[in-house]
């Protein structure tokens, strides 16, 4: 099939176009209905995405299943998937479908609700296929109003400052993208990323406004998609507005943000900075290193005092992406391959973590610690699965989460040992908050009062958890899963990169000479 | 064979915990009880079919990246075999004696099920024990590693409406984080050298190792030196040693057969274990060793004080066990690795029969584990007593002194003084001679409280005190077993003279090395490109020597400590056993002949006595100077970098976005943004397919 990558982005986005559309009413009845199509179409999508992984080729490192068509004003509509990105597409169409089933006892506007998410995975699809610039802007930028509504009509109490807060980081950050794209165009004359990939930028030095840029033009273009990327990961000290966004975004969307949508940015890294500007992203890889080291331990910390659930895990999520950024950024085969790792892993164990929040926040409606304690009295099963991804959230090697720490940081030890050994400390202070929640909320006895009827989870909701609970561990105990498809790839891009850096290195030497 | 022995436990975890609401909760316990029999079974074939070379059995892929690759295998040498039957044999008697032990439990009630959970956990531990002691590289016992710390966690935290007990293993964890650490970065390092992860491709590349500067944070090191530290400061994490030592004791919160299992017999030793497998790489790190010995003799010396004023038995014993460990990793320091594995061997048997022997008591006196209000049970629970006495024995080290005849603890603890002193190292000899007659003492003052004089404490429970169950006693019988023959039947093969302990270990012989010299002459000849250290490794097997690598253990050329060990002066070898004789006699003196001795003393001496008790403080300092302070500063992070500073400066920047904000909010709540959003998605979309196909369609 020659648009399969087009047919598996756009199937949830018709399905939303035929759910507003053609839904009519508000009783119990149209809200069902609203969900089963919701859920037949995410399935559908991940059905049929699976025919894009048994088509792609894991051997060949470049682009595949590529389409390309002329679009408006002379731009153009490419899609295509290599080894790096084509496991997130299936990340995303993998998720999506349990996203919907967490979030079947929302009786408010479902039918908007679940279009939001519709439109979000083919916003969150494209950005992982785009292969032009503009159509990889639109699906980056787009992906963000869905959540922003998400959070801002389905959220908490004070969702209005959470979205505020949510918006403002990511339009800053997307306004300088945009600067950088076209000045990108301009130079290289086209806004095919593959040809871009190709396309050398300058990184003569130059002055701006009255200092010397090192690195001249990569630099500021580096800087500028670091602005936005940065911001997404996100990275520190650009995190503050996560930890509001999960609080006050509804379970499903807190999944969809931690699992998929953090990992546009570490996707866009690998994407653009590294491979686009190499001589930058190795002037300034060990800021990134440091603030990476920093986003760990920091943000560990800070998880260690947290009292309600979800900004402790959200914490944690921006610990985790320190890994990401710091593998990403020794750029080495283990740290690159180590944070495709980390990232895809996330999305599973992040997942599945929010969703465990959600479980007990729908029983009881808080998400304050103290209001816990002895589930496992009452919830043997929870309890076990609440277990099970409190060690993949650790890096207990047999779960994935263990593979993807422990390549960054193999990667990283090779490039900077200092930022090496402050990131390690990230496996103690892990353990440390992780197993803290863990037990002031299911462990102990129980006496609460408002928990002494608290039930055990649904069959719905084990569903939910079994595929989170395979991936997890399937991926810890045979990794060679993801690293045989994306080890080709990241062996060209990280090949590419040193022979670039090679090149200014030898040019260098023959000026000076 | 080999993937039967460690994939059974697993099995065994599995089918236990998963599906005992099916068969029932005692067929599930005996699945698993039945599936590490099969294991153990099998583990003592191996250990004796072994011939002496090494074998890998791959199972599947594991880890691939670049040239970062490791694969789940099992290595079966030497040391391997000997961890086997460690883990398996006490494994299967510990699964066994739960039976009788585990049996209604009064922390739970009665209809509370919770024997096939902790079935579960003992045969999940024991597979991840088993797969740290076959890994064949470093990632799979790392696997192995934090797995058995997931299985501890899980059993000192078994009794979880507890409030102690969840600390306790929070704290077990968390603590072995910290020499994980230490652990990973070793791990790093090595890869960044060798590009390896595998044991095989590290020994052989160690006399190269030896040889590079490596520069780690500010400074250049010797990398054999900082590898082989960073390594041992895992396993001074895993194996309780001074500084990370303050999770054991407080493990004991666990059941006693998780006691006698994991923080006796097995996982503790898993660090004596890994320095010994690092062997190759340790005899070329002078540093690393000196740190070894210091820390080795130090928790031996500190454990034993702070154990002569315990008062809970399994403190007692717990603080024993940390105190034998030092005594193992002074042995591996000193390059005597094979002194080392013997006492992991026998105190594995020793240990293990005396913490299955106080859980006897313990069950018997209703849970009770003061030994102050114990006294007089010699005749009440008689196997027992023989038991723990046996045990005493073993670990006092009772023999016939300057003859290799004697309870196991006899000839491996005295393998092990002697190789402090030949080493040298005369003050490490000195401080285990001190710690041996602590460990007597204490030990027998264990027993005496326990066992002689007068019961004490409450009466009823003194009065219905009862002896356990046949499952609880058999263990007991095959270990005290263990106890008095495993130092006699194995001594020649672990500290006897040197050839024998090579053809034991599977290390070629001097001989045979020789006769080989030609051939590496030549080689080495023919490869003049050869790293130094290559060259130096050929230098060494041409002179008659093994190469890192040939066999389960390294001893260097130059490494004569444990001839010099076989030739200590009379006085050495009798040291031990005379310090035994001391501790014994204060014991009895003052446990026995004047029990008010010891009250005295204790206020005599108020300072020393509360200094001991808490256990020199550590807890404390701790808690002062790294987990309040985490807390604090994770609380100022919060509220002062997060929420002054950074939102602060973003609030600052955004000052003139806030009018155009306001207006938002004003649309967002009437829904407006909503459809206006959604409109201008459409929008896009519709465009980018409706091209897409007008495209398609030129």
């Amino acid at each position: 099939m020659d648009n399969l990558l087009s047919i598996v982005t756009f199937i949830p986005l018709i399905a939303a176009f035929i759910l507003m559309a053609f839904l009519r009413g508000d009783d119990a009845a149209a809200r069902r209905n609203a969900k089963w199509l919701a859920l037949i179409a995410t399935t559908a999508t991940f059905l049929v995405s699976l025919f894009v992984l048994a088509e792609f080729n894991p051997a060949d490192p470049g682009f595949q299943l590529v389409e390309e068509r002329d679009w408006l004003l002379g731009l153009k509509y490419k899609m295509g998937v290599d080894g790096i990105s084509v496991l997130f597409v299936m990340l995303t169409t993998f998720l999506m479908p349990l996203t919907i089933a967490a979030c079947w006892d929302v009786e408010h506007r479902v039918k908007e609700y679940m279009a939001a998410f519709l439109v979000l995975e083919t916003l969150m699809l494209g950005v992982f296929t785009a292969l032009d610039l503009v159509l990889f802007y639109l699906f980056f930028e787009g992906g963000l109003i869905p959540m922003f509504l998400i959070i801002g009509i389905w959220g908490g109490k004070e969702r209005i400052y959470a979205t505020f807060k949510f918006f403002l980081y990511t339009f800053l950050g997307s306004v300088l993208m945009l600067v950088a794209m076209l000045a990108m165009y301009v130079d290289a004359g086209t806004t095919d990323i593959p040809t871009l990939l190709n396309h050398e930028f300058s990184a003569a030095s130059m002055t701006f406004a009255g200092r010397e840029i090192m690195g001249g033009m990569q630099t500021l273009l580096w800087f500028a998609f670091f602005a936005s990327f940065a911001v997404k990961m996100p990275m520190w000290p650009v995190h503050t507005w996560l930890p509001d966004a999960h609080v006050q975004a509804p379970t499903a969307g807190s999944v969809v943000l931690a699992a998929i949508l953090l990992k546009m940015g570490g996707y866009g890294f690998l994407r653009f900075s590294l491979p686009m500007f190499p001589v930058a992203s190795d002037l300034w890889a060990p800021l990134i290193l440091w603030l990476s080291a920093i986003a760990i331990v920091y943000t560990s910390l800070v998880a260690l005092a947290q009292s309600d659930m979800k900004k402790l895990i959200a914490y944690s999520s921006v610990a985790h992406m320190g890994y990401v950024t710091m593998g990403i950024f020794a750029a080495n085969q283990q740290g690159v391959e180590g944070a495709i790792f980390q990232m895809l892993s996330h999305g599973f164990v992040s997942g599945a973590l929010f969703l465990i929040v959600g479980v007990i926040y729908d029983r009881m409606h808080t998400r304050e610690i103290d209001a816990y304690g002895g589930l496992v009295n009452r919830m043997p099963a929870y309890a076990l699965i609440f277990m099970l991804f409190t060690m993949a959230n650790v890096g207990l090697p047999g779960t994935s989460g263990f593979i993807g720490e422990f390549l960054t940081l193999v990667g990283v030890f090779q490039v900077n040992t200092w930022v090496a050994v402050v990131a390690t400390t990230g496996i103690v202070l892990s353990a440390s908050y992780a197993l803290w929640l863990y037990r002031r909320v299911v462990l102990g006895d129980l006496i609460k009062e408002s928990l002494r009827s608290i039930t055990d989870m649904t069959a719905r909701e084990r569903a939910i958890f079994a595929p989170l609970v395979a991936m997890t561990l399937a991926l810890g105990v045979y990794p060679a899963l993801v690293t045989d498809i994306t080890g080709p790839s990241v062996a060209a891009l990280v090949a590419g990169y040193e022979t670039a850096l090679a090149e200014v290195d030898t040019a260098l030497r023959l000026a000076q000479n | 064979m080999e993937k039967i022995i460690l994939f059974a436990p697993l099995l065994g975890a599995l089918l236990c915990g998963f599906t005992w609401r099916l068969i029932g909760e005692k067929a599930a316990m005996w699945t698993a009880t039945v599936l590490v029999f099969v294991s153990m079974v099998l583990s003592w074939v191996v250990f004796f079919g072994f011939d002496g070379e090494m074998r890998q059995v791959e199972v599947f892929r594991f880890i691939e990246s670049g040239t970062f690759t490791a694969d789940w295998a099992i290595r079966i040498d030497r040391l391997t075999a000997i961890m086997l039957i460690v883990v398996t044999t006490v494994s299967a008697f510990v699964h066994l004696y739960s039976f009788g032990y585990m049996d209604h439990d009064p922390q739970w009630q009665e209809e509370e099920h919770y024997k096939a959970r902790f079935f579960a956990y003992l045969s999940i531990f024991t597979f991840a024990m088993l797969a740290l002691v076959t890994a064949d590289n470093l990632i799979q016992m790392f696997f192995g590693w934090e797995g058995v710390g997931l299985a501890s966690y899980l059993l000192i935290g078994f009794y979880f409406k507890k409030p102690s007990a969840n600390a306790a293993a929070m704290k077990a964890f968390i603590v072995n984080r910290v020499g994980d650490f230490g652990f990973a970065l070793g791990i790093f390092a090595l890869y960044f050298l060798v590009d390896s992860v595998n044991f095989t491709d590290v020994f052989a590349a160690a006399p190269e190792i030896a040889e590079t500067e490596l520069s780690f944070l500010n400074g250049s090191w010797n990398a054999a030196n900082l590898i082989g530290i960073l390594l041992f400061i895992g396993a001074m994490g895993k194996s309780a040693q001074l500084l990370l030592h303050t999770w054991l004791p407080d493990a004991m919160e666990g059941p006693t057969p998780v006691s006698a299992l994991i923080h006796a017999a097995t996982m503790v030793t898993a660090g004596v274990f890994l320095i010994c497998r690092m062997s190759p790489l340790i005899e070329f790190a002078p540093q690393a060793q000196t740190m070894i010995v210091v820390v080795g003799a130090a928790t031996a010396f500190f454990a034993a004080t702070v154990g002569l004023v315990q008062n809970d038995i399994k403190r007692v014993i717990a603080y024993s066990t940390c105190s034998q460990l030092g005594y193992m990793f002074v042995a591996a320091g000193v390059g005597v690795y094979s002194a080392a594995m013997f006492h992991l061997l026998t105190h594995a048997f020793f240990k293990a029969l005396l913490f299955l022997g106080a859980g006897s008591v313990i069950h018997a006196m209703h849970h009770e584990q003061d030994m102050r209000n114990y006294g007089g049970l010699k005749d009440k629970i008689p196997y027992t007593f023989y038991a723990m006495l046996i045990g005493t024995l073993a670990i006092t080290g009772v023999g016939i002194p300057l003859t290799s005849i004697g309870f196991a603890g006899f000839l491996s603890k005295d393998a092990i003084i002697e190789s402090a002193f030949g080493s040298g190292d005369t003050w490490a000899f000195w401080t285990l001679v001190i710690a041996a007659a602590m460990t007597s003492f204490y030990s027998w003052r264990l027993m005496f409280m326990t066992f002689w004089g007068t019961p004490r404490g409450d009466k009823h429970t003194h009065e219905h005190a009862h002896e356990s169950p046949r499952s609880m006693l058999i263990p007991l019988g095959v270990l005290a077993f263990g106890a008095v023959f495993a130092g006699m039947a194995w001594y020649g093969s672990f500290f006897g003279d040197h050839d024998r302990v090579n053809r034991f270990y599977g290390i070629p012989s001097h001989e045979v090395a020789a006769t080989a010299e030609a051939g590496h002459g030549e080689e080495a000849a023919a490869t003049d490109e050869a790293g130094d250290g290559e060259e130096a490794a050929h230098d060494t097997a041409a002179a008659g020597y093994a190469l890192p690598g040939e066999g389960a253990i390294y001893m260097a050329p130059d490494n004569h400590v444990m001839d010099e060990a076989h030739h200590a002066p009379q006085w050495v070898k009798a040291a031990p056993f005379l310090a035994m004789l001391l501790g014994l006699g204060l014991a009895y003196q003052f446990y026995l002949v004047s029990p008010s001795v010891p009250g005295q003393l204790a206020r005599q001496f108020r300072p020393v006595y509360l200094f001991l008790l808490n256990k020199w403080y550590f807890d404390e300092l701790y808690d002062a100077i790294f987990v309040n302070p985490a807390r604090n500063i994770g609380r100022a992070l919060w509220k002062g970098g997060d929420g002054s500073l950074i939102d602060g400066a973003i609030n600052g920047l955004s000052m003139g976005f806030v009018p155009f904000l306001t207006r938002l909010s004003g649309r967002m709540q009437s829904g407006y943004l909503f459809h206006y959003a959604f409109a201008m998605v459409l929008g896009i979309a519709l465009l980018v397919t409706w091209m897409s196909l007008g495209g398609g369609a030129n």
